[in-house]
């Protein structure tokens, strides 16, 4: 019988972490790109939450609580930004927005 | 030789005197009026305030000297107005002193002064900028009596670099030509060579005085005699630096001629009458340091008498007008120094008050005949003119057997006691020296004279059309001053006569005696007819050169030849400067920008910028301005980072 140890909670956190940083580097639309990062947020939360489990500590889940309340500023701020730049340039490709280059 | 040095002078009544800050207020104001106001006055008003303030500052001084003769001799009048310089050591005040020296100073500088003003008023009536010009000569005032009245070296120096300032501006004061900007320039720089000797001084003189001090000259002289002499006779060099640049002694007087490329009145006020003879006071000032520095006492000597013959010498062939005169004061004060290094301090002021009258009187006279030949002042185009400014001439004349040492008149008397004191201190070869410059002296003052108001006229016909007598501005001080070159000797009685050396005695208190040896009337009358005779056979030569035979001069020159090149040409002084130490400078400075400035100091700057540049151009490709790239950036850093702990 298989129990559900808290390794599984750690290797589907890693994995999803992978595929979030992986969608980061290889996709070209940015908002793609921003969901992403939201999936490493939350990879990062999963972790947080099952180590607090296992640990018999909420300092994990405090944690969490911190992390969203980041992800939700950052994705108002992060959207905002998106907005602008599609109203200027009328693209969402990453390629594209490269106004900073030196 | 030295009968019974005294270092200090005599103690001195101090009395304190609250208005001594008037005689320097007043040149003040009329600074300031002349130069935020002159131009929005008008002449009328400049002409006004400007002779106005001088005269104000005289009737001050006169009233203060008059004071002076009542308290005992070797009084002081004072005024500290508040502290200036307190730093460890050092306390500087702003403060005044106004003894017999520089009352005697300070009468000339304003009595001389005022009248160069009065003159300046109708000389530099046609000037556009008139007002900028008394602005200067009020300054050049201000500066002067804070030289001759500031009672310690710190403030004396304000006063000393300040006549510096003005004898610039003024002898540039028409600087649009060049030659003029390059004479005031010239000036400049060689009086900061002797600025530098003086500041010397006044370093190691302070280094080897002990405990606190202001420099005042009442300090130096109570602790000179704890100076190791040695020390004192390097100060006395050192100061006898700055009094060469400032004074023009040789090696240091090659300004001077030049210096007559400003307005006339400003070479007689300040490179004839005042300015000049700064160092003479200061030596004289000094007088408590030098004669326990008998060394630089001789050198004084010794210069002073080499520069009266040498600039005598130039004299004789001089063509304009002005420059005689200059190469004449160069050598007068020659004389001056020749006192001070025998030890005859009173004598030397006493030659320095004669000189400033008929040297004044010389130059604004040439200035009223440069006037009156619509700025002629080539000699060789002159002549005749006694008819034609019967004023100038009488005074110029007067002023001609002042400075010739004919009996009677105040040349006479100064030189005569120079002569006579270098004579006693047994120093025979420079009383010879002195004697024969007086002889020059007497020759190129006639020929000067012959050549300018007798004869005929050489002048083209508009000139002569237009020569004219100097306006009353112009006269009147000329009549003062001439009065003043026949009366001025008289304070100077040689041989106990009547009342005797007054000013000798007046000023001796506060000089330090150097053992004045007397010489019997017999010895006295024979020098005296010794310089007197030797005058009179120069006066002889010119009149038989300029006058009875006016081929004479050309057939001697033809026959001196190479000689008579070298004399003509100023012995070619300026070009040997220009040659040794001008050129090299110029050409040390070129090399120096060349390869340090540009070679050094640009090419580490410029190289430091390039490097910054360079590694700009390299490292701006990492910011590609692709947000993807700095992830992965961001994403190897974080791995590297936790590979780094895991391993540990």
């Amino acid at each position: 019988m298989n129990v559900v140890t808290v390794e599984w909670y750690l290797a589907l956190g890693a994995l999803l972490f992978t595929i979030g940083a992986l969608g980061v580097m290889l996709r070209r639309n940015v908002i793609v790109m921003f969901m992403s990062i939201e999936l490493m947020l939350n990879a990062v939360n999963l972790v947080f939450v099952a180590l607090a489990r296992h640990l018999h500590s909420v300092d994990g889940q405090v944690a969490v609580f911190f992390v969203m309340t980041v992800a939700a500023a950052e994705a108002a701020v992060g959207l905002a930004i998106i907005i602008a730049a599609f109203r200027n340039r009328e693209t969402v490709n990453a390629d594209e927005l490269n106004w900073l280059r030196g | 030789m030295h009968q019974a040095a005294s270092n200090a002078p005599a103690a001195a009544l101090l009395v304190h005197a609250g208005y001594l800050w008037l005689i320097l207020a007043l040149p003040l104001f009329g600074v300031l009026f002349n130069l935020f106001l002159g131009k929005r006055a008008g002449k009328a008003a400049v002409s006004l305030v400007a002779p106005g303030v001088v005269g104000a500052a005289f009737v001050v001084a006169c009233y203060a000297f008059v004071q002076l003769l009542s308290l005992p001799p070797g009084s002081a009048l004072t005024q500290t107005l508040y502290p200036w310089i307190h730093a460890g050591n050092l306390a500087v005040n702003v403060a005044f002193r106004l003894d017999a020296l520089s009352g005697t100073m300070v009468m000339i500088v304003t009595g001389v002064g005022f009248l160069i003003h009065v003159y300046s008023v109708g000389y530099m009536h046609e000037d556009e900028r008139y007002s900028r010009y008394f602005t200067y000569l009020n300054l050049f005032t201000l500066a002067m009596l804070t030289l001759v009245l500031g009672d310690s070296l710190p403030l004396l120096f304000v006063g000393w670099e300040g006549v510096g300032v003005c004898s610039y501006l003024l002898i540039g004061f028409w600087f649009s030509e060049t030659a003029n900007a390059a004479a005031g320039k010239k000036a400049f720089v060689v009086n900061r060579i002797g600025d530098a000797g003086f500041l010397l001084a006044v370093f190691l003189l302070f280094w080897h005085m002990g405990g606190a001090n202001g420099l005042r000259f009442d300090e130096i002289a109570a602790q000179v005699d704890q100076i190791p002499p040695h020390i004192l006779t390097a100060v006395g060099l050192l100061f006898f630096v700055g009094a060469m640049g400032k004074s023009a002694q040789l090696p240091l007087y090659v300004w001077l001629p030049d210096a007559m490329a400003g307005p006339t009145p400003v070479s007689a006020l300040i490179h004839a009458a005042t300015m000049v003879t700064a160092g003479v006071y200061l030596i004289a000032r000094m007088s408590f340091l030098y004669v326990l520095a008998p060394g630089a006492l001789e050198v004084v000597a010794i210069v002073g008498a080499l520069t009266a013959l040498f600039a005598a010498s130039i004299g004789l062939l001089q063509t304009d007008i002005k420059k005689v005169l200059a190469y004449s004061t160069v050598s007068q004060l020659g004389y001056m120094f020749l006192a001070l290094g025998v030890g005859a301090f009173s004598a030397a002021i006493f030659h320095l008050m004669t000189h400033a009258f008929f040297k004044g009187l010389l130059f604004l006279g040439a200035g009223s005949v440069i006037h009156g030949m619509s700025g002629e002042q080539d000699m060789r185009k002159m002549g005749g003119l006694r008819t034609h400014m019967p004023v100038t001439f009488r005074t110029f004349f007067i002023g001609t057997i002042a400075i010739a040492g004919i009996p009677g008149f105040a040349g006479f008397f100064s030189k005569d006691l120079v002569l006579a004191s270098a004579f006693a201190e047994g120093h025979i070869g420079l009383w010879f020296i002195g004697v024969l410059a007086a002889g020059m002296t007497a020759f190129y003052m006639f020929r000067l004279l012959f050549m300018t108001f007798y004869g005929e006229c050489r002048a083209d016909e508009k000139t002569k059309h237009h020569i004219h007598e100097s306006p009353k501005t112009m006269t009147v001080p000329l009549v003062v001053l001439a009065i003043l070159s026949i009366v001025g000797g008289y304070i100077s009685l040689p041989m106990h006569l009547l009342w005797g050396d007054k000013l000798g005695e007046f000023l001796a208190p506060v000089l330090a005696a150097h053992g004045v040896h007397h010489l019997s009337i017999p010895l006295e009358l024979a020098l005296m007819a010794t310089s007197v005779s030797v005058a009179a056979s120069g006066i002889a030569l010119a009149y038989l050169f300029y006058v009875a035979r006016p081929e004479l001069p050309g057939q001697l020159a033809e026959q001196a030849g190479a000689l008579y090149k070298v004399v003509l040409n100023k012995y070619y002084v300026d070009e040997i400067y220009d040659a040794a130490i001008v050129r090299p400078t110029l050409y040390g400075s070129r090399m120096l920008w060349r390869w340090f400035d540009v070679a050094v100091i640009d090419a580490a700057v410029n190289g430091v910028a390039a490097f910054v540049a360079g590694n700009a151009r390299v490292w701006r490709r990492v910011q590609t301005g692709n947000v993807q790239h700095y992830a992965a950036s961001l994403l190897v850093g974080a791995a590297v980072v936790l590979a780094y702990y895991a391993l540990l």
